[in-house]
């Protein structure tokens, strides 16, 4: 469903037109309904990849399609009528009501002088049911707390009616409990609702126990791309992090987990 | 314990807190505000009349009393009728002046500040209010007598002051990227604005008495405009501006909440950035070239409007615009009046009210 072929992308660095290239040839595919993690270390090119696979930036080489069509050309309005992209933390510089922060998602869909309507109210309302954040409608998001905060963006996200769901680490910034949350509510709105998403993750245990597919990262270029029991193995973790790793199958928590042990020089 | 127990990642059925909280979307109608269409119509209507209002009694009120019966007697000629010469002549443009620029200088606030993602940006901290000093010091100082069409050489000056400090503060924020560096925006504005205050000191040092005297009272701000050419001169500006204004709410709203977020929404961040910062220069440089910087009406009226609608741009903007030409409009009429027949520059006025409200502002925040 969604498509990158042959990506590479570099930055133009101290105002030289010398680019360095953070993204070096990546191909990637995400399955219509499937929930895909894009792990690798600090700087590997994750938040890169899901800038481009959003249209946010645009790649210096390759294609990344969206059902068979491209990306490129395309409007930003138009493209976020199928994309949508949850950050890993949003600050809004005014006092925004959680309501009028969800309903922001609807901004695609209306035209330029175009005022919400009720169907955009229902269908915001549902995004914040199915996100638990309907009983916040009327709080300042900047109140919430940060778990809060986060299924709102998630709300906003959702109400923009997208094909895919890109998220940037967005349990980062949160405690075990909300990490727990955001994770279980992630699941559900992909059991459920069918809802596609990529995260981008640094949390192992995380993307074993939500993703079903895996895409792994290394100094911009992708190391291994497949099931998630079939590349989250301690080789590909050492190959990727440097770091030596026990996985093994957790029986009581139903899924892989990993256990770093120590570095390898 | 037991939550985290039942919240093992990716059971069903574990997200009790979340699945107790879903409100259907029918639930909603008691917490959420009514429909952005009402609010607007209602936010429109009401400081609609309040300009309207305010725009027909600030002639009435001034050093000569007047009579409104008189003014609108038609059975007395206009050359003989004192009171409409005053009303129309002489309060009128003033009270339009005040009208237009208040709008102008309290809209262009709104969008600098959500361009800049800062609510203490004003239409002055990019440096457009400096260069268009500059100018028209420079005008005074020299004697200029250039003029072209409706304009005349200070308020020239002005603008070609404002468009040139826009235009140098514009291409260093777009420099490295197509998208604007906010950043760099604001402290190239801010180094701007420094640059331009020591070159007018500097041109004030070389100056004669009468003309710093007289260079003085514009930057202090005055509306006395003398007839309607002036405001009409700065009109198509104005009309541009705010035309340009039109289309900016709803993007200002996301760009507010940050440029990725924005683009995420399908909010093309680059060309949203350049209109904002283009129109609300225009409305800036017309509004200052019409009456010289008049100062705190751009963080003020968003400030106070956000206190009564919120901060939905599609709210705030054409409220700002609205409340701060009734508001500058009051703020003349006591300009007038306070020590009549002493006039105070309505500059300080602003000033007077804008300053304490503004660490008010700082104090609230912190």
């Amino acid at each position: 469903m969604l498509h990158a072929s042959e990506l590479s992308y570099g930055y133009s660095s101290g105002g030289s037109r010398a680019r360095s290239f953070t993204l070096d040839d990546v191909s990637v595919t995400v399955e219509r309904g499937s929930l895909t993690g894009l792990l690798g270390p600090n700087g590997c090119g994750k938040t890169t990849l899901l800038n481009l696979l959003s249209g946010v930036l645009q790649p210096n080489h390759g294609v990344v399609s969206l059902n068979g069509v491209s990306l490129s050309g395309r409007s930003r309005r138009d493209i976020a009528r199928h994309l949508a992209v949850v950050p890993q933390e949003t600050h809004p510089a005014f006092d925004y009501t959680v309501m009028e922060m969800v309903l922001m998602g609807r901004h695609p869909h209306l035209g330029a002088f175009e005022l919400e309507g009720p169907r955009d109210i229902a269908m915001a309302g549902e995004a914040m049911a199915a996100t638990g954040t309907g009983h916040l409608a009327g709080r300042a998001y900047m109140t919430l707390s940060g778990g809060e905060k986060q299924r709102v963006v998630i709300a906003s996200a959702l109400t923009q009616s997208p094909d895919v769901l890109l998220l940037d680490e967005p349990t980062a910034s949160l405690d075990l409990g909300y990490q727990l949350e955001v994770a279980s509510l992630l699941r559900r709105l992909n059991v459920e609702r069918g809802v596609t998403m990529v995260l981008a993750t640094h949390d192992l245990n995380l993307a074993a126990s939500l993703c079903d597919r895996l895409i792994l990262m290394r100094d911009g270029r992708v190391v291994a791309q497949g099931a998630t029991r079939d590349v989250l193995t301690a080789s590909t973790i050492r190959r990727i992090y440097d770091v030596e790793a026990d996985v093994t199958f957790h029986a009581p928590a139903g899924h892989i987990t990993v256990t770093p042990l120590r570095r390898v020089p | 314990m037991s939550r985290l127990r039942a919240s093992r990642f990716g059971a069903q059925g574990t997200f009790d807190s979340v699945a107790a909280s879903r409100t259907r979307a029918g639930d909603l109608a008691s917490v959420v505000p009514s429909p952005i269409r009402t609010r607007l119509l209602k936010t429109a209507g009401g400081f609609g009349v309040l300009v309207v209002v305010t725009c027909l009694v600030a002639p009435l009120v001034g050093s000569s009393p007047i009579s409104l019966v008189r003014v609108f007697d038609r059975s007395i000629p206009f050359s003989e009728n004192v009171d409409a010469q005053i009303f129309f002549v002489a309060r009128m443009p003033r009270v339009f002046a005040g009208a237009v620029v208040g709008a102008a200088l309290a809209a262009a606030g709104v969008v600098f500040q959500a361009l800049l993602r800062n609510a203490l940006a004003t239409p002055f901290t990019l440096g457009v209010s400096a260069g268009a000093s500059l100018g028209a010091m420079l005008a005074i100082v020299f004697g200029a007598t250039i003029s072209a069409g409706p304009f005349s050489a200070v308020p020239l000056a002005s603008l070609l002051g404002a468009g040139i400090a826009a235009a140098i503060v514009y291409r260093l924020a777009t420099m490295q990227d197509r998208a604007m560096s906010t950043t760099v925006l604001l402290l190239a504005g801010v180094t701007l604005n420094s640059f331009f205050s020591a070159l007018i000191m500097f041109v004030q040092y070389i100056a004669d008495f009468a003309q710093v005297y007289r260079a003085a009272r514009w930057i202090m701000g005055d509306l006395d405009v003398g007839s309607f050419d002036p405001i009409v001169a700065a009109l198509p500006m104005l009309v541009i501006a705010f035309a340009m204004f039109a289309w900016l709410p709803s993007s200002l709203n996301l760009l507010s909440v940050g440029a990725d977020a924005a683009s995420a929404r399908g909010v093309d961040v680059g060309r949203t950035q350049r209109l904002a910062f283009v129109s609300a220069s225009l409305a800036t440089a017309a509004a200052v070239s019409l009456a010289g910087p008049i100062g705190f009406i751009g963080i003020v009226v968003p400030h106070l409007v956000r206190l009564i609608v919120g901060v939905d741009h599609r709210l705030v903007l054409p409220a700002s615009a609205l409340f701060g030409a009734a508001f500058l409009v009051m703020c003349d009429l006591a300009a007038r009046t306070l020590l009549a027949p002493l006039e105070i520059p309505v500059g300080v006025i602003t000033a007077i009210l804008g300053g304490p409200f503004f660490l008010w502002l700082l104090v609230r925040k912190g």
